[in-house]
């Protein structure tokens, strides 16, 4: 009787019940975890333990993960070659501003789109989806020639302009999380205010906005991200005046070259992968606070406002 | 009737309301006819055009369909790069959307560390910019490690067929790259989670379903929508991402001095029609599946 039991608990402690998992897969869950979060992490670890090496320990082979010393001499000189100060400064005001914008002017739209029936509104909605497909090669060379005409190639104007009337950078996706939040917004609160007197932008101003919170944050920090991220647009609008981090990362080796000539410098100066591994960390060290910063914020907002599509 | 008496009140409910709606979205119909609907169709004629940039402005020289015929017909590179993003773009999006339902169930479940885990598997979407990936790939970093250079798996794609060996191939020097691109839709399948009843599983429980069953049968149906809208998404994100081979070379192509503009423009019109299509595939291809089921 006492054996049966102790084989019951036995088997409940691996298998697991109704309440829970069991030890065997709680172990499996964690192994597939490691496993995958591994393979997700093995780029950063790589391109971080890269960045420590010195030019001896590049050389040599038995040298794979584990550096023989802290080796900082790149991080030195990838600071240089990206211009880190400046470059890090207009990265931010290239990213932060339309994003702000983008922002404001998309919930707006969706706000417009979600409480309003106009005709034309389903055209619109298509369109605005269509605006997500259209690849940007094909709308930008027109605007890269009036934007020269107009002298503002290499101004943030140009990454502005567009953002301001809803066609910024994956603006469509904003538009329509901004429409998912509004659209569910109970009308009682509007029709209270609007019996108070309250204007259309009034309504949306005090009550429609403060319901959206979480739709704004998301709106800002994936902004950001995107814009952060996105250079196919920011290499043909500034190139040539606002520098951005991955601008410079993106000609990394001709920009070092400049700096340190190849027939000028002693070989273990020369450009290696080291240096470029360093380059690239201090391309993403910003996000990368930013996302521990606030990775609360990022995630569950997105189950907050709940996107799914539909 | 003057328009001041129709503002003033003195028309129906219904058009007020039109009215106020459009005041809300006529900043993103101006934006639409200026910044993307004047540009798509001046694009358009740029195609059609022999395009030269001068001092004073631009001179347009009308060429038919030359631009189109040379991108398809004459120009060896471009016809086998679009060839080659189509079925990139075919293998990445099943394995995208396996993967990110796979992480998302794992991360739906309840443990400890689960928002450590779940930082991890979100960590991508954060810093997947064009010249950092590209700096990655040129290291090698992005492929599964020791697997895609070790002697038997060579030796076991020599002997497949082409058609096989490139898309083997491009998934094992990938596999991370091609899963880094599932950040966001591993977030938009767990949204899709939170709405599934729960009272069906409850139910199915006590009919003895089991959870493998529940979910072939509760679970991937229900998220039918959110798959569609996955994987609409990571075509897009692929396609407009920097450093896929047909737009560097399309951009590569439009500083040609000599009809450069016109001929990238033509490659663009290519690349968006091909890009349709394969929206069109994949969402009749999914809609078709599951009605199957």
């Amino acid at each position: 009787m006492r054996f049966t039991v102790n084989k019951e608990r036995i088997r409940l402690w691996l298998l697991g019940s109704r309440t829970s998992y069991g030890a065997l897969f709680t172990l499996f869950l964690y192994l597939l975890l490691i496993a995958i979060g591994f393979v997700y992490l093995y780029p950063l670890l790589f391109m971080f333990v890269t960045s420590i090496k010195s030019p001896q320990d590049l050389l040599n082979p038995m040298v794979q993960w584990v550096p023989s010393e802290l080796y900082l001499g790149n991080y030195v000189k990838a600071f240089r070659v990206l211009n880190y100060p400046v470059n890090l400064v207009n990265t931010i005001l290239v990213s932060v501003a339309p994003s702000l914008i983008q922002t404001l002017v998309c919930s707006v739209i969706g706000y417009g789109l979600a409480r309003y029936r106009f005709p034309g509104k389903h055209l619109i909605m298509g369109l605005i989806l269509a605006t997500f497909i259209i690849p940007p090669q094909t709308t930008v060379i027109p605007q890269m020639l009036t934007y020269r005409q107009l002298g503002l190639l290499g101004n943030i104007l140009s990454l502005l302009l567009p953002a301001t009337f809803g066609q910024g950078y994956r603006s469509a996706i904003f538009i329509l999380i901004f429409y998912q939040m509004f659209v569910s917004m109970p009308k009682v609160l509007e029709e209270a205010a609007r019996l108070d007197g309250a204007s259309d932008w009034l309504v949306f101003a005090r009550i429609a906005v403060p319901t959206a919170i979480p739709a704004y944050v998301i709106s800002i920090i994936f902004s950001i991200v995107w814009y952060w991220n996105e250079t196919y647009l920011t290499v043909i609008f500034l190139e040539g005046g606002i520098q951005t981090l991955p601008m410079q990362l993106a000609k990394f080796t001709q920009a070092y070259e400049n700096l340190y000539p190849p027939g000028m410098v002693n070989i273990f100066d020369r450009i290696n992968e080291a240096v470029k591994m360093s380059g690239t960390f201090l391309n993403i060290l910003p996000l990368l606070l930013m996302y521990f910063v606030m990775q609360k914020w990022f995630v569950e907002s997105v189950e907050r406002t709940g996107i799914t599509g539909e | 009737m003057n328009i001041r008496k129709l503002l003033r009140g003195e028309m129906s409910h219904r058009a007020r309301e039109a009215l106020h709606g459009y005041t809300f979205v006529l900043i993103w119909i101006v934006g639409f006819l200026v910044f993307t609907l004047a540009p798509l169709v001046e694009t358009l004629r740029y195609s059609l055009n022999e395009v030269t940039v001068m001092a004073t402005g631009i001179v347009m020289d009308y060429r038919e369909w030359q631009n189109y015929t040379r991108a398809l017909f004459t120009d060896p590179n471009f016809v086998e790069l679009l060839i080659e993003y189509v079925i990139k773009t075919l293998v990445s999006v099943p394995v995208v959307l396996i993967f990110s339902m796979i992480i998302a169930l794992l991360l739906n479940l309840r443990f400890k560390l689960r928002g450590v885990f779940r930082t991890i598997f979100f960590l991508p979407v954060v810093i997947t910019s064009g010249p950092v990936i590209k700096e990655l790939t040129a290291q090698g970093a992005a492929s599964a490690p020791q697997v895609a250079s070790s002697a038997a798996v060579t030796q076991f794609l020599q002997q497949l067929p082409a058609f096989l060996r490139n898309p083997a191939e491009y998934l094992l020097t990938s596999f991370i790259l091609i899963l880094w691109f599932s950040g966001v839709q591993i977030l938009i399948y767990l949204a899709g989670f939170q709405k599934i009843d729960r009272s069906i599983y409850e139910a199915a429980a006590i009919d003895g379903a089991s959870a493998w069953e529940s979910f072939w049968k509760i679970t991937l149906p229900s998220l039918t929508s959110t798959t569609i809208v996955n994987a609409v998404y990571t075509i897009i994100t692929l396609s407009h991402f920097s450093e896929n081979e047909v737009i560097r070379y399309i951009y590569s192509r439009t500083y040609d001095v000599q009809g450069g503009i016109g001929y990238a423009s033509a490659m663009s019109y290519i690349f968006f029609l091909a890009l349709v299509v394969l929206l069109g595939v994949v969402y009749a291809g999914l809609t078709f599946g599951t009605r199957e089921r």
